[in-house]
């Protein structure tokens, strides 16, 4: 799975296209995987850009899940962003609005993650 | 086939507690007023036809205790919870004290799925005969253990019924209690067993206490054969997807959103959510309920899955 990487400052934004189900998830997880990895050298800060996500089910839950715990364990933060109607549902009635960080925004992840990557992404000097 | 409920609560037993009495009272009273309820007659239409369920009833506080209800003169059951007791009492008052053949099928033999045994009453009246089947070797010792002093002052062996235990073999076909029936192996402390049941064209799968990791695709795919087509799947719900896949991991339990998934996958007619975790008060598993339904609803692909959420007295016919 193709996740167009974007750097702001010491934030990664991910942006994953397509449904994340039992099929695709490992592929997601595969793709999450070497970003998290360096997290805490690269910067510390991963968002998921999930707005070309039109659906997740528990198996792509569960991989944000261990990419939380991944991204933690290195002093990283992850946080999820601009959620389509249907994942935003899937979010609150799963309980992952509770355990995991999600904004409206990207900008607004990128603001709470970095104030250094939020200027840089409102310049949009991504790299 | 009927499923009939008689326990349906997860790990302990809850009372309704008296605030909550209270607070039920309060809205049934405020919706009451001005229409001139003052007839028993009257009050209990009106408690039945227009008050919400969350106001004129309760999913109510037993531990594990299903019927299948197949037709037959023999009682099937799943699960020895305190709900046991009620059914136990209910055979006794409506069908008489002896004579009885009872088939069980037991998901473990953890406290809360066997401690209703102690207290099923045709256990202690000869002439009954109770059939417990189960896939852990030590089936036969965890009922006895619970009855041995200081745990209890009656032992296992001064039960007057003809009691037989019978270990069970999973990924085999058995015909039992007029039945069609396949066991399944699940993840749980110790593990549990699943069971479908099939009869006269029906099937009705009961797994609770079963974990769904989703880190093998194999072992969901197993799964979704398991409830493959089923009418009726009655599955532990006991924890949101978040706690269960984080805080609650290897606690043993499932989500209604896993439940949701597998029974989409496997084109299951119903699935009912069991094993409630006792923390959560009536609205709290109404509003899991609404958000059940509204998860199948935008996530459906094919037919309807009827979602339901078990309670105490329930009966769904399939």
């Amino acid at each position: 799975m193709e996740l167009s990487p974007r750097r702001f400052a010491d934030a990664l934004v991910l942006r994953p296209a397509g449904t994340i189900d039992h099929v695709s998830a490992p592929a997601f997880r595969a793709a999450l995987d070497p970003h998290l990895t360096g997290c805490a050298a690269d910067g510390h800060h991963v968002v998921l850009d999930f707005s070309e996500v039109p659906y997740i089910s528990s198996a792509g839950l569960r991989v944000l899940m261990l990419a939380s715990k991944q991204a933690k364990a290195q002093g990283g933060t992850i946080a999820i962003a601009a959620l389509q109607p249907l994942p935003l549902e899937i979010f609150a009635i799963s309980r992952f609005d509770q355990v995991l960080a999600v904004f409206p925004t990207v900008a607004e992840a990128l603001a709470e993650a970095s104030p250094a990557a939020a200027a840089a992404f409102t310049r949009g000097g991504g790299a | 086939m009927r499923a009939r409920f008689w326990g349906t609560r997860g790990s302990i037993p809850v009372a309704l507690p008296r605030a909550a009495i209270r607070d039920k009272i309060v809205a049934a009273l405020v919706a009451a007023a001005g229409r001139g309820i003052d007839t028993v007659d009257k009050a209990r239409a009106f408690v039945d036809r227009e008050l919400d369920f969350t106001v004129a009833s309760t999913f109510g506080g037993d531990s594990a205790c299903v019927e299948l209800v197949t037709g037959g003169d023999e009682y099937v059951l799943c699960d020895l919870g305190s709900g046991a007791r009620v059914f136990g009492n209910h055979v006794l008052a409506t069908r008489g004290a002896t004579g009885h053949t009872f088939h069980i099928f037991m998901s473990h033999v953890h406290w809360d799925h066997i401690m209703g045994f102690p207290f099923f009453m045709p256990a202690y009246v000869p002439g009954n005969r109770i059939h417990i089947y189960g896939g852990h070797a030590d089936l036969a010792e965890a009922f006895r253990r619970q009855h041995a002093a200081p745990s209890f002052p009656v032992d296992f062996g001064r039960l007057e019924a003809d009691i037989e235990f019978t270990r069970l073999e999973t990924d085999r076909a058995y015909a039992l209690a007029g039945c069609a029936v396949r066991v399944k192996r699940q993840l749980h402390s110790g593990h549990s067993y699943g069971y479908r049941f099939e009869r006269e064209g029906k099937a009705v799968v009961y797994s609770t206490d079963s974990e769904h990791k989703r880190d093998d695709p194999g072992e969901t795919d197993a799964f979704v054969e398991f409830f493959r087509g089923a009418d009726l799947v009655i599955f532990d719900a006991m924890y949101s997807l978040a706690d269960a896949i984080s805080v609650k991991e290897d606690w043993g339990h499932s989500s209604n959103v896993m439940g949701v998934e597998l029974c989409q996958l496997a084109g299951v007619k119903h699935l009912c959510m069991f094993h409630h975790e006792p923390v959560h008060d009536d609205a709290r598993l109404a509003a899991i309920l609404r958000e059940t339904r509204r998860l199948e609803e935008i996530t459906r692909r094919g037919a309807r899955l009827e979602i339901t959420s078990a309670y105490d007295g329930l009966e769904i016919a399939v």
